[in-house]
């Protein structure tokens, strides 16, 4: 016999299924109850820093558009700072910044897409440097529990060596699926694949 | 002592991301090891909502569509507290629901189910706990509905359950079911869960007590989300 340590047990995850909009986004449900949906704005206008939208699609494993996806978006402002109270430096945070975003894919084109301003380097452990990176979490129908991931940015190329997460991805090749490309000034696409050949690496944080 | 990371999450009571007899989890599934990552700032923190965000309706589902009418449908409260691994309340937190109504139909451009929408019902909701970790609903119950995962699925009856946590490492999405419904043991979507207790702790118990009288019933459901570590040693999170 021991003791019992009497920890509780996380609630187990369950698919958020095919009608997540009416709970998380009912506008795209085709109705309105809220007065302001949550995670429509990302960063108010006046916040500082380089205004940026970031647009992709998630793919299944045959390649077909995943068209009923939820997106979360999670990051820090340009100073790298999280509006947040375990942010040592949360006294400074961009006035007006939310970092939270809630999006939804097109229902006939799997399209989805936001608009942000570019986060700025993150503290990592034991004094490292994290390159600029969005923090994203998917659920939709057929996702069991919600996947985590991580964007970076292309022109970043010698933070993005440095960063300790991406290095610490054993198969080299499969970097390149956590940054996006940029394809007008201020645009960025970033695609996700859910398994294949391009299977984006999912994160267990 | 101070607070660090969050506790590994235990995958072996979750259901894992492929599950064949749930079809749709087929082409959606990860094949891959998901990468182990050690929590930094960027995991620790997360989203945070005040009442300013909210409506004073919007955790109430029976009023907060309506226009002068009731929902048809068994009244019920849902309540219950969202409790960290470690048993200790996490307050001031956004819990979102969202269901099907008594008829079992969703109202949503996708749903084309035979049962009819409610004039006054939309089904979903948002509230914060309070400071003991507390949040309640008022609601309707939602009826069962038919899914073609095979020719004869039906979803018992359910509600959709959202909750954020302090971090971006506690978000959790999962579903509510009812005591005593004989569609839980036939449901592919439940039976993605790999033990039969992980099942348990999702189905909520008719709670008498917190019913009131004449107007309606109640069900009791809390919410463990990821406990979090505290530093005995250093452990360099912060680093330097």
């Amino acid at each position: 016999m021991v003791q019992s340590l009497n920890y509780l047990q996380e609630s187990p995850s369950q698919t958020a299924g095919p009608y997540v909009h009416i709970g998380l986004a009912p506008g795209a449900a085709g109705f309105h109850t809220f007065d302001q949906e949550l995670g429509q704005v990302i960063a108010a206008t006046g916040v500082p820093g380089e205004r940026i939208r970031v647009e992709g699609v998630v793919f299944d494993g045959t390649g077909a558009p995943v068209r009923d996806v939820l997106l979360e978006v999670w990051q820090a402002d340009a100073n790298g700072i999280y509006p947040h109270a375990e942010d040592p430096r949360v006294a400074d945070a961009a006035p007006g910044f939310r970092g939270f975003g809630r999006v939804i894919s097109d229902f006939d084109t799997g399209q989805w897409g936001f608009d942000t301003i570019k986060p700025g380097p993150v503290p990592g452990r034991a004094g490292q440097q994290q390159a600029p990176h969005i923090s994203l979490w998917l659920v939709s129908r057929g996702i069991n529990i919600g996947l985590n991931t991580r964007m970076y940015f292309p022109e970043e190329k010698t933070a993005n060596a440095a960063d300790p997460v991406l290095n610490s991805i054993e198969q080299r090749h499969r970097v390149a699926t956590l940054i996006a490309t940029q394809t007008a000034p201020g645009l960025y696409r970033f695609d996700i694949h859910l398994q294949g050949q391009a299977e984006t690496v999912f994160i267990d944080i | 002592m101070k607070p660090a990371e969050f506790y590994m999450r235990d995958r072996s009571m979750h259901p894992p991301a492929l599950h064949p007899g749930y079809k749709t989890s087929v082409p959606r599934s990860p094949r891959l090891a998901l990468l182990t990552l050690q929590q930094t700032v960027s995991e620790i923190t997360g989203p945070s909502f005040g009442h300013g965000d909210l409506g004073p309706l919007d955790n109430d589902l029976t009023l907060n569509f309506g226009h002068g009418g009731l929902p048809v449908g068994e009244r019920i409260i849902v309540h219950g507290r969202v409790l960290d691994e470690n048993a200790k309340p996490v307050p001031q937190t956004l819990v979102e629901i969202w269901q099907a109504n008594a008829s079992g139909r969703y109202r949503h451009k996708k749903d084309a189910y035979l049962g009819a929408l409610d004039p006054n019902f939309g089904g979903c909701g948002r509230t914060l706990t309070d400071e003991n970790g507390c949040y309640y609903f008022r609601t309707v119950k939602p009826g069962p509905y038919p899914w073609l995962n095979h020719v004869n699925s039906w979803r018992p009856a359910h509600i959709h359950v959202s909750v954020f946590g302090t971090s971006f490492s506690q978000r959790l999405i999962t579903q509510m079911y009812f005591q005593g419904d004989p569609l839980i043991a036939k449901c592919p979507i439940v039976q993605t869960l790999p033990d039969p207790a992980a099942v348990e702790r999702l189905v909520a118990a008719l709670d008498v007590n917190a019913a009131v009288p004449m107007d309606c019933l109640a069900y009791k459901f809390d919410i463990v989300l990821r406990g979090r570590r505290s530093t005995l040693f250093e452990n360099r999170l912060e680093g330097n």
